[in-house]
């Protein structure tokens, strides 16, 4: 083990947070009327600003970047030149957003309504607004905010707006398009839509590259993107798309402007919106397209309590720091710097840690409910028949438990102290009523369906799966906090000694199968090892000396809880490997991947020869096989007929389902991999 | 600079007096000790504009500032640096003898010197002087009293032959010998290195200063390369000849510092830089006399030798001779300047004009704080209507125009050449410079402009005696990264300051000084009041350190003309390439095997 990198331990405990505040408790003193109308004058960007969009697309269309690639475009297709440019000008309309105060005073207005019926609190820590304020003066800021929900950027603006914050140029999905209106709307509230893939379209690259860097370069607005490409379905934080962040960087690394601030959001929700909407994608009912009748068929949430939200702006990154002596930015002064490169190797790697770091940053500061325990405790104490659930003092106990634990991991925890435990976790168990059921004072979740129809028991499987999936989403919620120890309580496990260098090659195991599960900083391992090891050894779960990693005598209720909580990807994992090895027929390409192993795993639960239902989720199924595609353990056939299949190694497979289930020692597998 | 006579006379009996007394001090003891005169130089001219306002004049003559009031000065100093006459910071007064370290002489060096009749001194006084180039932190130490290694010894070769003596004696005995021409280095060049353990010889090359012959077909002089610039210009003029070489420097520097770090003139745009204007060079080296065969203008003999010579930056040899083009002396010159709207309008007008290839001989582009700066260097005004017509011009131009006054730049201009060709000349920039919404702004500014830099230096000292400090360098950028680079590397200065907790807002401001087809040379000033630092020179250093990884990071070189010398070469390798480097160094090893040039400058 190369442990020179030594892991600093700060204290989590110490980690210092900001207080919040709640907005809606100032809308509901004072009419919206007179909020959505009153006088908007945001501090700016003290550089020159454009502020009209009409200049801001004439800049793009006038650029050298685009007349370049128009150039090239029209000599390599044969395309008269101002068919090219006409043709980027349609993109750039397509794609471009319109500001107007109006719309964004008729949001404030409506949304303002709308919080105030389904939320009870917006609390946002005033401290990063001003920050934010601060830093949007300085340098081009871009925001990151996490995406669980809908609503996150709808959000943003609002608070945007609330705090007299520039409102930011917002890149969206082309799939809201599709709702006419909506569409138009949101573009009129400074969203701007990008495809969802464009790969090879040079021209479409350009111009949107383009639209984004003079975005920043001016000061236009503050830039807003989602690192993570898309909705979390799961509530785990997903791996981090580049390509946004890359142009984001780009006007930095090429020295247009002296730095670039971004600055992590994590707004996180008591209650999702899209709960189990979410959870019946995860099991395959696909994703209803958007539209705007849609919308007004989820009117019926507005009756709803969905509790609370919080937002953390965190500190400004700055993209300079982030840099200093990890790229060398005299490269980009060799080439003219209007014709596009694909970022080299070394800006590469940097964005990529970026990425992931802006991603921790976001995980680490995303507010946790006392439900989120309670969802990780219940799915791991099912029980059955007489015996479903658990004794609701028991739960409480337990939950005390959990939260003491989670402090001292330093999790960002929101447990009303003040309050008595019992009421706690009783509030927290009627706001989620729809998941739990709490009878002869025992707590279950709310699997059973009415007797009112017959159902098969593939059908019942289903909907059993669609409670378990979404109090998974929660338990979900609290794992970056857990990972780190837990995949060491799993290689202790599976370690055939406790040898540390044993358990050391078995947690690098788990890790590397797993960082397309969770988001493991690429290159850290060492670093991740020693933080888990600090962990367990402060809450005396461990004891560790030079060479041995030894469990402590009152360790197993963590290890235990530890170890179970990572089990259902475990599991997951190796129904995977073994539907790959037993069952995948020679034309088993991409797409039909998940269909047919959902249908080898439902085999597999109606048997019970599998615990978890929440092993049926497409997201975990579909990270396993990315995992397995990076390994090499299955590979995808390129060109010829069989173009896009799956070719699976077998002797692979088995020998990774092996170590998975710790039938086989970490160090055999690393071997046999090599 | 060691005259301080103020008499009256003509300028050539003034600069004749000047020569004699620095040849005297070369020649005796000095009357007065040098660095003491340059400090307290700095404080006489210093602490005059702000005692009262009757004395609140720049002493002596050799400016067009010389004995004017500059009223706006001192509340530009108060409000950019937050320094204020209350507190000054003494400079050690005179120069203690006892602080310098006893010279490690070579004595059969000495003994064989002797025998040449060359003058030599081993005087604490003529080492120090010696011993420093104008850094910042060469020149704080000295006004701290604070002497490191100095030369043990200070030679003055009379001519070439002298030279070669000198350098076969240095290789024979070896010692080590460190060119010095004019002093005013400022990339750590002429500091002894402290780890060297041989005696230590400063040839100073200023008896070595005159015109051999002047070639009127060819438009050509053979000259020692001891000769100041200043006195060079001057006595061409005489025979209606001039080189147009005229780095901000000339007052002091010498034409073998110009060859040996590749130095460029404010008139390239007409005369051409250095490189340009040498027709060949004679240098003593260890291994012997490198020359040419030829006079001819343009040679395919594989690489050209002259390029080792070139910023060699004295660690090859001494440059003795120079053979180097000659123009007649102008008969018309002409300043004038240009008010651009903001620096991003100005940079695209310089570059317009350079492309046009119609860069009158000196163009220069100022950004506002520099404006600002030569603002409050403006002399009073001698009538109530001038002053009236100076605030008529600001309203023109700031609510006529609408320039903002904390955005708008101004480009000084000076054209030479026939008259009517001058005329001719600057309708067309001003054509141009009318298109980027350029405002001519009169000869006045622009000759302002021109003695700002040669101000500068000496507010410099000045400024030291008000806990200021500062420093200026450079670089060269393609023209496309002019503007960032100049945004980048003065918010980085800024930047750094307030990191490395400077009490005050630095001054960070920058200039383009000249133009060349494919890019820039970019200046950049930067000063702050030190105030409440324990350590300034360390924080400086720590601030110009960075401002280089910037301008480096941002596609600037590492130099454009003042050279590597100590202070950047670390750099050098990146600048370079390993190869590179290996290329320059084989060539030291071949020509001076033993290191006797060991200023251990460039590689």
């Amino acid at each position: 083990m190369a442990s020179k990198v030594v892991y600093s331990p700060r204290d989590p405990m110490l980690k210092k947070r900001d207080d919040f505040e709640d907005v809606l408790e100032e809308r509901r003193r004072s009419g919206d009327l007179r909020y959505a109308l009153r006088c908007y004058s945001p501090v700016l960007y003290k550089g020159p600003t454009t502020s009209k969009a009409s200049e801001l697309k004439t800049m793009v269309l006038q650029s050298d970047q685009l007349h370049y690639v128009v150039n090239q475009v029209s000599r390599e297709s044969g395309v008269p030149l101002d068919d090219v440019q006409a043709e980027a000008s349609v993109i750039l309309e397509e794609m471009a957003h319109r500001l107007q105060l109006s719309t964004v005073r008729f949001f404030a207005f409506t949304l303002s309504k709308v919080f105030k019926a389904i939320f009870r609190s917006i609390c946002v820590n005033e401290e990063g607004v001003q920050r934010l304020q601060q830093v949007v003066q300085e340098h081009p800021v871009v925001l990151l905010p996490s995406h669980r929900s809908y609503m996150d950027f709808l959000l943003m603006s609002y608070l945007m707006y609330t705090y007299d914050l520039p409102l930011p140029a917002i890149a969206a999905g082309m799939d809201f398009m599709g709702m006419k209106v909506v569409g138009e709307m949101l573009r009129m509230s400074g969203a701007f839509f990008i495809r969802r893939s464009f790969g090879g379209d040079k021209l479409y690259w350009a111009v949107f590259s383009e639209y984004v860097k003079t975005i920043l370069r001016n000061g236009f607005a503050p830039l807003e993107f989602f690192l993570e490409g898309t909705r979390s379905r799961t509530s785990k934080s997903l791996t981090p798309k580049l390509g946004l962040l890359n142009i984001a960087m780009d006007p930095f690394l090429k020295g247009e402007v002296f730095d670039v601030s971004l600055v992590p959001v994590s707004i996180s929700y008591e209650r999702v919106l899209e709960e189990t909407l979410y959870a019946r994608e995860l099991l395959g009912v696909p994703k209803p397209k958007e539209s705007t009748s849609g919308l007004f068929k989820a009117r019926r949430v507005l009756s709803e309590d969905y509790g609370s939200i919080h937002v953390y702006f965190g500190p400004p990154v700055s993209v300079r720091s982030l840099a200093e002596g990890r790229v060398n930015r005299s490269q980009f002064s060799l080439t003219p710097r209007h014709i596009p490169r694909r970022p080299s190797e070394d800006v590469h790697s940097f964005v990529n840690d970026a990425a992931y770091r802006l991603v921790r940053a976001q995980e680490e500061n995303m507010v946790l409910k006392p439900w989120v325990l309670l969802a990780s405790l219940l799915l791991q104490n099912q029980g059955a028949g007489q015996n479903r659930g658990v004794p609701l003092d028991e739960l409480i106990q337990q939950a005390v438990w959990l939260r003491d634990l989670c402090r001292q991991f330093g999790a960002f925890l929101h447990w009303p102290d003040q309050i008595p435990s019992s009421e706690v976790v009783s509030s927290s168990l009627s706001l989620h009523g729809g998941l739990v059921r709490v009878s002869e004072d025992r707590v279950y979740l709310a699997l059973e369906q009415e007797p009112h129809c017959s159902l098969t028991a593939e059908e019942e499987l289903l909907s059993q799966a669609v409670v378990v999936l979404s109090c998974a989403s929660y338990r979900n919620q609290v794992l970056h906090v857990f990972l780190r120890p837990a995949l060491l309580a799993a290689a202790i496990h599976t370690a055939s000694s406790s040898q540390k260098q044993e358990v050391y090659s078995s947690f690098l195991f788990l890790r590397n199968m797993f960082s397309n599960e969770f988001i493991l900083c690429p290159g850290a391992a060492v670093q991740d090892f020693e933080e888990a090891c600090y962990l367990l050894t402060k809450v005396g779960a461990l004891h560790i000396n030079q060479h041995e990693v030894l469990t402590a005598e009152r360790g197993h209720r963590t290890l235990a809880f530890l170890t179970s909580i990572l089990d259902p990807f475990l599991q997951g994992y190796q129904m995977v490997c073994s539907f790959l090895c037993e069952d995948a027929t020679q034309a088993l390409t991409e797409r039909r991947f998940v269909p047919a192993v959902r249908a080898f795993i439902i085999k597999h639960l109606l048997k019970g020869r599998l615990r978890y239902p929440e092993v049926l989720s497409s997201d975990l199924q579909r990270n396993a096989l990315a995992a397995l595609l990076r390994l090499g353990a299955v590979q995808k056939v390129q060109g010829g007929e069989e173009s896009g299949t799956l070719k699976v190694n077998r002797v692979m497979l088995n020998s990774l389902e092996d170590t998975l289930g710790g039938r086989l020692s970490t160090q055999k597998a690393l071997r046999a991999h090599l | 600079m060691a005259s301080n006579s103020c008499g009256g006379g003509s300028d050539r009996q003034m600069a004749a007096q000047h020569r004699l007394s620095v040849i005297a001090g070369h020649l005796q003891r000095p009357s007065g000790s040098n660095t003491a005169v340059l400090a307290a130089e700095c404080k006489g001219q210093g602490s005059k504009p702000f005692v009262s306002s009757e004395n609140r004049t720049v002493p002596r003559r050799r400016y067009k500032l010389s004995g004017m009031i500059i009223p706006g000065l001192k509340d530009w100093m108060e409000n950019t640096f937050g320094a204020t006459l209350q507190h000054k910071a003494a400079a050690t007064p005179a120069l203690n003898s006892s602080a310098v370290p006893p010279p490690t002489l070579n004595e059969a060096f000495v003994e064989e010197l002797k025998s040449t009749g060359v003058p030599f001194s081993a005087d604490a006084e003529d080492r120090v002087f010696r011993a420093h180039g104008h850094c910042l932190h060469e020149i704080f130490a000295l006004r701290e009293g604070k002497i490191g290694r100095v030369p043990d010894m200070v030679v003055w070769p009379n001519c070439h032959s002298d030279v070669v003596k000198i350098v076969e004696l240095a290789c024979k005995h070896n010692v080590c010998l460190i060119p010095y021409g004019g002093g005013t280095s400022v990339s750590s060049a002429l500091e002894c290195p402290p780890e060297e353990t041989r005696s230590i010889i400063s040839l100073d090359t200023s008896q070595m200063n005159r015109i051999l012959w002047i070639d009127e077909k060819n438009l050509t002089a053979h000259i020692e390369a001891g000769i100041i610039g200043q006195d060079l210009e001057n006595l061409l003029n005489e025979s209606g000849y001039c080189t147009g070489h005229e780095p901000d420097s000339m007052e002091f520097s010498s034409l073998g510092g110009w060859v040996a770090t590749r130095a460029s003139g404010m008139k390239k745009n007409i005369y051409g830089n250095i490189e340009d204007l040498v027709i060949r060079i004679k240098m003593v080296t260890p291994q012997g006399v490198i020359e040419k065969s030829c006079q001819g203008p343009r040679m395919s003999t594989g690489p050209d030798i002259h390029h080792f010579i070139m910023g060699s930056e004295g660690t090859l040899g001494v440059i003795t001779e120079v053979t180097m083009k000659i123009r007649p002396v102008p008969e018309y010159q002409k300043y004038g300047s240009v008010v651009f709207p903001n620096f991003e309008q100005g940079v695209a007008c310089l570059r317009e004009v350079a492309r046009q290839r119609c860069a009158p001989a000196s163009i220069r582009l100022m950004d506002n704080e520099q404006f600002k700066f030569g603002h409050a260097l403006k002399p009073q005004v001698s009538s109530i209507f001038t002053s009236f017509l100076d605030g008529l011009k600001k309203f023109y131009i700031t609510k006529f125009k609408g320039f903002d006054p904390n955005r708008l730049c101004v480009a000084t201009l000076l054209f030479e050449g026939n008259r009517e060709k001058v005329l001719q000349h600057e309708k067309q920039v001003y054509d141009i410079a009318a298109k980027f919404g350029g405002l001519a702004a009169g000869e006045d500014n622009g000759q302002r402009g021109y003695m700002l830099t040669f101000v500068i230096a000496y507010l410099r000292d000045l400024g030291m005696d008000y806990f200021v400090i500062g420093e200026s360098f450079e670089t060269s950028v393609p023209w496309d990264r002019v503007l960032d680079i100049c945004r980048n590397v003065k918010a980085r200065i800024i930047h750094e300051c307030k990191d490395k907790g400077v009490q005050f807002p630095p001054l960070s401001t920058c200039r383009v000084t000249q133009t060349y087809d494919a890019g820039a040379c970019v200046y950049f000033y930067f000063a702050f009041n030190y105030r409440g630092l324990s350590d300034p020179v360390h924080v400086y250093e720590q601030v110009e350190h960075a401002a280089r990884e910037e301008i480096l990071a941002n596609g600037g070189s590492l130099s454009h003309h003042h050279g590597v010398g100590k202070l950047r070469k670390e750099w050098m390798r990146e600048a370079v390439s390993s190869v590179g480097m290996g290329m320059l160094q084989s060539v030291k090893d071949y020509v001076d095997p033993n290191n006797i040039f060991g200023s251990r400058n460039l590689l």
